[in-house]
C-alpha cells in the first residue's frame, strides 16, 4: 500500500456547524493538517464565522481571531506585526476568508496586505457566492449561475458576468507565491499548502470550495463535483511561484456539460449558453497553458 | 520644548511605548503619524509601524495587534474616524485598551479641514473613552494617562484622545516632554490577561447566542462606568509625579458663586477662561464648566454644578439633526433629577471651524444671564450664522 503524504493528525474537530457535504470544512481541514498547531488564524464574516460553533465552543485547535468582514488583509497585519514586535517566532498567521470576503469587500484591505509584502497566508474558500446570508452573487459567482439575487426569470436571469479572475489579480502584486487547490485533490492540496508554508512573504491559496445548498446539489456529491470541476478546466490546479506558472494537475479535459449538469443552479442553462461556457474555458485554459509554456 | 498638538500626540505615543502603530493619511492629522514613522525609522521607538491602506483597516490591524498583546495606536480625523466606526465598535466590544488620538474636524459635504466635533460625537455610543483637549501639553498628558486607565483590568476599553483641527494640531505651545524612566514607573508595560497565542485554542469574538450576548455589554458597561473613578484615581496619581493634572471628568473654572456657567469642550475653553476672567473683573459672576470626558459622560459632576447656579449655557461645536447639540441633550438630561434645575440652553458655534471669539463667548454669557431670569425664547440658537437677525460678534 501507498505511504499517504497526508499528515494524520486532526486540527479540525467534529462539532463544526457546517452544513453536511460543506466543502469548506475539508478545506479548513486539509489546510490546518498542512500548517500544524503552530497556527492563528482570522477568519472575518463568512460561513466559517459561524461553524467553528457557538461561544465558549471552538472546534479547532489553534486560535482564532474573528474580524469584521472587510478586514480580514488588515486583521493579519496587526497579527504579525505584533508578534514581530514580541519577538515570537515560527508561527503562521493565516487569514481565512470567503469568496465575497476576498474579491468584493475584502479587496481593499488584502491587497493592502500583499502589497506591503506582509508574512502571512491568505486563503478564500471559494464557493462561489455568499452563501452564510443564504445565496447572493458575488464578484466570484460564475456566469450563468442561478443566485437569490440573480433569480432565473423571463426578464434577464442568472449572472451574466463572469468571475473575478483573483489568481491573476494576485499574481499582479508579484507575491511569492499563489495556489489553488481543490478538496477532490487532498494530496496536492497539503503540498501546496506545505510549500506556502515554507515560503516568507504574502501568499495566497484559492481554494474550490463546493456548497451543496447553494450549487443545488446532493451533499453526497461535494468531492466529486470539485473533481469534475479540475477535469473539465473549469478550475485547474496550479501554482505561481515567484511568478512562473505551473500547472499540478491537468486534468481529463471533461465537457464543462458535464460539471454543470451536477448542480442545479446551472439547471436553466440552454445548450448555446453551455456552448458558450465551453468556448471561455477553452480559452481560459489554452491562456493557462501559454502561460506555463512562456514561465510566466 | 515647543511643539504642535499634533507633535504633542506622537510624544505621549512614543513616551507611552507604544509596539504596533497603524495608520493612515489625512489632514490635518497627518503630522502625528509622519512623527511617529519618524520615531520608529531612526529607532527611537521600538515598535512596529504599518502603513495601511485606509483607517478602517489601522483600526482593524490595531484590534488585532493588541489582541495579541501589544500596546497600539493610531491616529485619524473626520472622515477616517468616521469609516472606523465598526472597527471601533469591535476594538470596545472585544475590551482592548487601545489609544488614539482624533483630530477633530468637520465632515463633508461641504469640505472642510476645519475644527468641528461632528466626526467625535457620532462615535459616542461606540464604547469609547472620550477626552476632549484644552492645550497640546494636555493632548501628551492625557494619551499617556488614557493608556494607563483604560488597561485597568476594571475597565478594559478603548480611548479617544481628541485634538481641535488646526487650533492644536498646528498650533505650537510650550510642552513639557517628561523623561521616559518617571514615565515608565507611570505606566507599566502592557500585561493583558488574555491574548491570543498558539497553544490556546481558542476564538475571540465568537458567535454568541441571545442568552449570553447581553452578559457581554453588561460587562462593558461597567467597565466603563469604573472609568469614571479610574480617571480621577489615575489622574491623582499622574499629578504626584509629573505634578499636572487636567481636571478630571468636568474642568470647573471659577464656577463657585458663579450665576451662569458656560459648558463647552475643547480647546475653546482657553478663550472661555479669558473671557470669564474679564468679565469677573467686571463684576460679572460667571465661569466656565470644560466638559474632559464626553464619555463616560459627567453626569453627577455637572449636577453638584447646577444645583448652584441659575443658568447653563452648552456650547456645541457639532449639531445632532433633527434634536439638539450633543452636548446639551446630555447637560440638560443630567439636571432632570435637581429638586432646582438651572436654565440651560444651546448655544450651536463655532461649526467647520468658524471662530468662537472672546466677544461671541461674552454675548453667550450675557444671553444667559437674561435667559436664566427670564426663560430662553429659542432652547436651541446657533450663533453667528448669516441671515439671522441677532449680531453675535
Amino acid at each position: 500500500m501507498t505511504k499517504t503524504t497526508i499528515p494524520y493528525e486532526e486540527f479540525a474537530y467534529p462539532g463544526s456547524t457546517g452544513c453536511p457535504g460543506c466543502g469548506a470544512n475539508l478545506v479548513m481541514r486539509y489546510l490546518l493538517k498542512a500548517l500544524g498547531e503552530r497556527t492563528i488564524l482570522s477568519i472575518p464574516a463568512c460561513c466559517w464565522a459561524v461553524m467553528p460553533g457557538y461561544w465558549p465552543s471552538h472546534c479547532l485547535k489553534v486560535p482564532l481571531l474573528y474580524t469584521a468582514f472587510e478586514a480580514t488583509g488588515a486583521a493579519i497585519s496587526g497579527l504579525r506585526a505584533a508578534l514581530d514586535v514580541k519577538g515570537v517566532e515560527d508561527v503562521t498567521v493565516v487569514g481565512f476568508a470567503g469568496d465575497g470576503g476576498t474579491v468584493d469587500i475584502g479587496l481593499q484591505a488584502m491587497s493592502g496586505a500583499a502589497e506591503r509584502r506582509t508574512d502571512v497566508i491568505y486563503v478564500m474558500y471559494d464557493n462561489e457566492a455568499y452563501m452564510n446570508t443564504g445565496i447572493q452573487r458575488s464578484g466570484s459567482t460564475p456566469w450563468g449561475a442561478w443566485t437569490t439575487t440573480t433569480p432565473v426569470g423571463t426578464n434577464h436571469g442568472f449572472k451574466h458576468e463572469s468571475k473575478k479572475d483573483i489568481m491573476s489579480i494576485m499574481q499582479a502584486h508579484g507575491i511569492p507565491y499563489a495556489a489553488t487547490v481543490s478538496v477532490a485533490h487532498p494530496e496536492d492540496f497539503v503540498k501546496k499548502a506545505a510549500k506556502a508554508k515554507s515560503i516568507k512573504g504574502f501568499r495566497f491559496i484559492h481554494a474550490m470550495s463546493p456548497c451543496p445548498p447553494g450549487w443545488r446539489m446532493n451533499p453526497m456529491h461535494t468531492v466529486e463535483v470539485a473533481r469534475l470541476a479540475v477535469d473539465t478546466h473549469m478550475f485547474p490546479l496550479y501554482e505561481i511561484e515567484h511568478g512562473k506558472v505551473r500547472i499540478t494537475r491537468k486534468g481529463k479535459g471533461l465537457p464543462v456539460s458535464e460539471y454543470l449538469k451536477a448542480q442545479g443552479r446551472f439547471s436553466h442553462l440552454t445548450a448555446p449558453e453551455v456552448s458558450a461556457i465551453q468556448k471561455a474555458v477553452d480559452e481560459s485554459w489554452k491562456l493557462l497553458l501559454a502561460k506555463e509554456a512562456s514561465g510566466t | 520644548m515647543v511643539m504642535t498638538g499634533n507633535y504633542a500626540s506622537a510624544y505621549g505615543a512614543k513616551l507611552s511605548r507604544a509596539e504596533v502603530i497603524a495608520a493612515y493619511p489625512i489632514t490635518p492629522q497627518t503630522s502625528i503619524v509622519e512623527k511617529l514613522a519618524e520615531f520608529v525609522s531612526s529607532g527611537e521607538l521600538r515598535a512596529k509601524f504599518i502603513p495601511v491602506e485606509s483607517e478602517h483597516s489601522a483600526m482593524a490591524a490595531c484590534v488585532a495587534a493588541q489582541t495579541a498583546g501589544a500596546r497600539t495606536y493610531t491616529a485619524t480625523s473626520s472622515h477616517g474616524l468616521t469609516l472606523m466606526h465598526e472597527v471601533l465598535m469591535w476594538a470596545s466590544g472585544a475590551r482592548l485598551p487601545i489609544v488614539i488620538t482624533n483630530v477633530s474636524r468637520a465632515m463633508a459635504p461641504p469640505w472642510s479641514v476645519w475644527v468641528d466635533h461632528m466626526d467625535s460625537i457620532a462615535q459616542r455610543d461606540t464604547g469609547w473613552l472620550q477626552f476632549f483637549c484644552q492645550s497640546d501639553q494636555e493632548v501628551l498628558d492625557t494619551i499617556i494617562m488614557a493608556y494607563k486607565a483604560c488597561e485597568s483590568r476594571s475597565v478594559m476599553l478603548p480611548a479617544m484622545v481628541i485634538e481641535d483641527a488646526f487650533i492644536l494640531s498646528h498650533t505650537s505651545e510650550p510642552v513639557d516632554v517628561p523623561d521616559q524612566e518617571l514615565v515608565d514607573s507611570f505606566l507599566p508595560a502592557y500585561a493583558p490577561e488574555l491574548k491570543i497565542e498558539v497553544g490556546k485554542a481558542m476564538g475571540f469574538g465568537s458567535l454568541v447566542k441571545p442568552d449570553q450576548y447581553m452578559e457581554f455589554r453588561y460587562k462593558a458597561m461597567q467597565g466603563m462606568e469604573d472609568a469614571r473613578e479610574r480617571i480621577l484615581s489615575v489622574e491623582k496619581e499622574f499629578k504626584h509625579i509629573f505634578g499636572r493634572e487636567h481636571g478630571g471628568l468636568l474642568e470647573r473654572y471659577r464656577c463657585d458663586d458663579a450665576e451662569v456657567v458656560l459648558v463647552a469642550a475643547g480647546s475653546v475653553a482657553s478663550t472661555a477662561k479669558d473671557v470669564v476672567d474679564a468679565m469677573r473683573a467686571k463684576g460679572v459672576r460667571v465661569g466656565l464648566a470644560r466638559i474632559r470626558a464626553f464619555r463616560p459622560f459627567p453626569h453627577q459632576e455637572l449636577r453638584a454644578l447646577g444645583s448652584k447656579v441659575d443658568g447653563l449655557a452648552v456650547l456645541d461645536r457639532s449639531y445632532t439633526f433633527g434634536a439638539a447639540g450633543a452636548m446639551f441633550t446630555e447637560v440638560k438630561a443630567s439636571m432632570y433629577s435637581l429638586q432646582r434645575k438651572p436654565a440651560v440652553k444651546n448655544y450651536i458655534a463655532g461649526l467647520g471651524g468658524r471662530d468662537i471669539t472672546p466677544r461671541t463667548l461674552e454675548k453667550i454669557l450675557e444671553d444667559m444671564l437674561v435667559v436664566s431670569k427670564r426663560g430662553a425664547e429659542d432652547e436651541v440658537e446657533w450663533v453667528d450664522v448669516a441671515g439671522l437677525p441677532r449680531r453675535w460678534r
